[in-house]
């Protein structure tokens, strides 16, 4: 079947979908490597204010400078802060590539901090090396990148919701199907080559305030490109291991103790006293926290009342005009001033990101997924602790190799004009009914079931029950309601939600061990098992639609690691003088 | 199954008096990552009409009058 002619498609030669951190680099460093390829950014939101960054980056954490660490050391540190199970590949050809980012950026007007002699002023927050640099001035990053998109003419997009990947015959990425968030029309973008740049699946959980928005991440990234690769057939890698970090309570941004560590700052318990050696997220730190929290010492606190006032006034600068500027305004109302007590911190809802955890759709050094002509970079795809400047350095691996991939093809990509006609009666079904459940309804009650199910310590019996209503709600998919475009684009988020709480439920449930401290921690197999799990889980759609996981063996590493520094990880809490 | 409608209190207030929508500015409205800004048909001018928002601040830093004000929504304070 033809595709239906009341469906407008747009030709490009390379889609990129997400206009936030990865996707303005991978679309730039398509033109840039090859001008006469056309590239479209397309975008949810507004490119100029999307993602994770829409208020700029108060620093780098994983930068790869000579002199203060290597690309060997850094991919020691993240191989033993993941357990081992990491590709050391791909985490080398982030490392390789950090520092000529670095200088990209810093030629492109972005301003990193420097010392008296004009050397990056990089602090130690890692357990072992040297990599946290300083952006006091990163709240204009996003404005950086826009002006690149414009200056290379790359074609944008914004307010469209991407929907499912097209393929072609031979099973290649061709293209995607999106949805106005504003008029709900229709559209289908054909391309040669689709790099996936869509964020963290940050809206699973429900955050302590139950606001559905208050989320750790920007709540746009709600796993769309998660849930978009899962339908194509592309595999997803170590789901289990999901993202939690420490957070201002209630707030629930970062706190942050990259910012606060280097200048004195400290996570405290009740007393105002240290408990974790090293600040830096893990897995590992993040069950010590977790420890702290539920014990008599608890909460937890970022104390910084026994710093100067010029200390403060330094942090107040970097804390409160970047990154989540109304930091500072919920201090206001709470009554909280940094200089007479300390902040209560908690953790935060559960979600998939590579960019602090390892959770992702799968990639390999060459930003490719498992689906020909599909790549993926950020905080989606799967390469650990890759932070901001990892999203830079994949989104330009991502941009090369898709510019290769798209100029080597020389056909208009042949679509399923069926699948796409049925795609458009299941997305704009919510509108057409009378009544039915609404999309932030049966987004509650999803992201409800995840906290009570899913939360960490992980429980097989609980995961299981999740399993179980998950698909209860599934079954409700026909009675969602939508009474204009934007609660319609809703409903798409909300299928999106419930792909990768799914998701979440059945990795965690494969793996039946205990891995990267708290992401992983069940309490029915407490230990870690590397006889058995000292591999990858992948998750997929088979053929006839079931999603089943199986074990990816972990690739030889190319940089050795000795006994000792396999350890250095799983030491973190402070330990008790032997007079105390 | 029917649908109430339930009030709930939102955290972006826009000051009509300085709001210049109605001479064609959409600013605060372009840039909200969550679309949730949009035209008041009664006033011609920006308000919020979807309680979703990040307090992530956009809106109020870019708004080229200053008639935008994020407080942190309720829930959270």
């Amino acid at each position: 079947m033809n595709i239906p002619s009341d469906i407008p498609v747009t030709d490009v030669d390379v889609l990129v979908i997400g206009g936030g951190t990865a996707g303005p680099m991978a679309s730039v460093t398509v033109k840039e490597k090859n001008p006469q390829l056309s590239v479209m950014l397309l975008e949810k939101a507004n490119v100029k204010r999307s993602g994770a960054i829409s208020m700029g980056m108060d620093g780098l954490n994983n930068a790869v400078i000579p002199g203060h660490a290597t690309p060997e050391q850094y991919v020691k540190e993240i191989t033993v802060a993941n357990d081992g199970v990491v590709q050391q590949k791909s985490v080398m050809a982030y490392a390789e590539r950090s520092f000529e980012m670095i200088e990209q950026l810093d030629n492109w007007g972005v301003h990193f901090q420097k010392d008296e002699t004009g050397d990056y002023d990089v602090k130690k927050v890692h357990h072992m090396g040297t990599y946290v640099l300083p952006m006091p001035e990163g709240h204009n990053v996003k404005k950086i990148l826009y002006r690149r998109q414009r200056k290379h003419r790359v074609i944008v997009e914004n307010r469209y919701q991407a929907t499912r990947i097209l393929k072609d015959k031979q099973g290649r990425a061709s293209g995607c199907i999106a949805l106005s968030t504003r008029t709900a029309e229709v559209i289908v973008i054909r391309a040669k080559a689709v790099i996936l740049c869509t964020g963290a699946a940050g809206r699973i959980g429900l955050p302590a305030s139950g606001y559905l928005f208050g989320t750790y991440e920007n709540p746009a990234n709600c796993g769309d490109g998660h849930a978009m690769a899962y339908h194509a057939g592309a595999e997803l890698s170590n789901l289990e291991c999901f993202q939690i970090n420490p957070l201002l309570k209630d707030y629930n941004g970062p706190a942050c103790a990259y910012v606060t560590g280097p200048l004195g700052g400290f996570t405290a318990n009740a007393h105002g006293q240290r408990f974790i050696e090293c600040d830096y997220w893990s897995g590992q730190m993040m069950l010590e926290f977790f420890r702290e929290l539920e014990s008599g010492s608890g909460p937890v606190f970022l104390k910084l009342d026994h710093l100067a006032e010029e200390t403060i006034q330094e942090i107040e600068h970097v804390l409160h005009s970047n990154e989540r500027p109304s930091r500072g305004r919920f201090h206001d109302v709470r009554g909280n001033d940094y200089r007479h007590k300390m902040v209560e911190m908690h953790i935060s809802e559960i979600g998939f990101c590579s960019g602090h955890s390892a959770s992702g759709v799968y990639i390999n050094e060459k930003g490719e997924t498992t689906v020909p002509g599909l790549y993926g970079a950020g905080d989606m795809a799967s390469v650990p602790h890759n932070y901001m400047l990892g999203a830079f350095v994949y989104g330009k691996i991502c941009g090369e190799n898709a510019a290769e991939f798209a100029a080597a093809r020389n056909d208009i990509p042949e679509l399923d004009g069926a699948f796409i006609e049925q795609e458009r009666q299941r997305l704009l079904a919510p509108l057409q009914r009378e009544d039915g459940i609404p999309p932030n309804q049966m987004e509650y009650k999803i992201r409800r079931i995840v906290n009570d199910y899913l939360q960490p310590p992980k429980v097989t019996r609980k995961m299981e029950i999740a399993l179980q209503r998950f698909r209860e709600i599934r079954q409700d998919l026909p009675y969602l309601y939508a009474r204009d475009p934007h609660e319609l684009f809703r409903a798409v988020e909300t299928q999106h939600i419930l792909d990768c709480a799914e998701m979440a439920a059945v990795a965690s449930l494969y793996r039946t061990e205990s891995r990267w401290g708290l992401y992983h921690y069940r309490v029915d197999f407490p230990e870690r098992n590397d006889q058995d799990w000292f591999c990858h889980v992948q998750l997929h759609k088979t053929s006839d639609g079931a999603m089943t996981c199986y074990k990816r063996p972990i690739e030889p590493y190319i940089v050795a690691l000795d006994d000792k520094e396999k350890q250095a990880y799983n030491q973190l809490r402070v330990k008790k003088a032997v007079n105390a | 199954m029917p649908i109430a409608t339930h009030a709930t209190s939102i955290p972006v207030v826009v000051d009509e008096d300085k709001c210049i929508a109605d001479k064609g500015c959409r600013v605060c409205i372009d840039v909200c990552p969550l679309d949730v800004l949009w035209i008041n048909e009664a006033t011609g001018k920006a308000h919020m009409r979807y309680d979703e928002c990040w307090y992530c601040m956009p809106c109020e830093v870019d708004c080229p009058t200053k008639a935008v004000k994020v407080n942190i929504p309720y829930l959270l304070r």
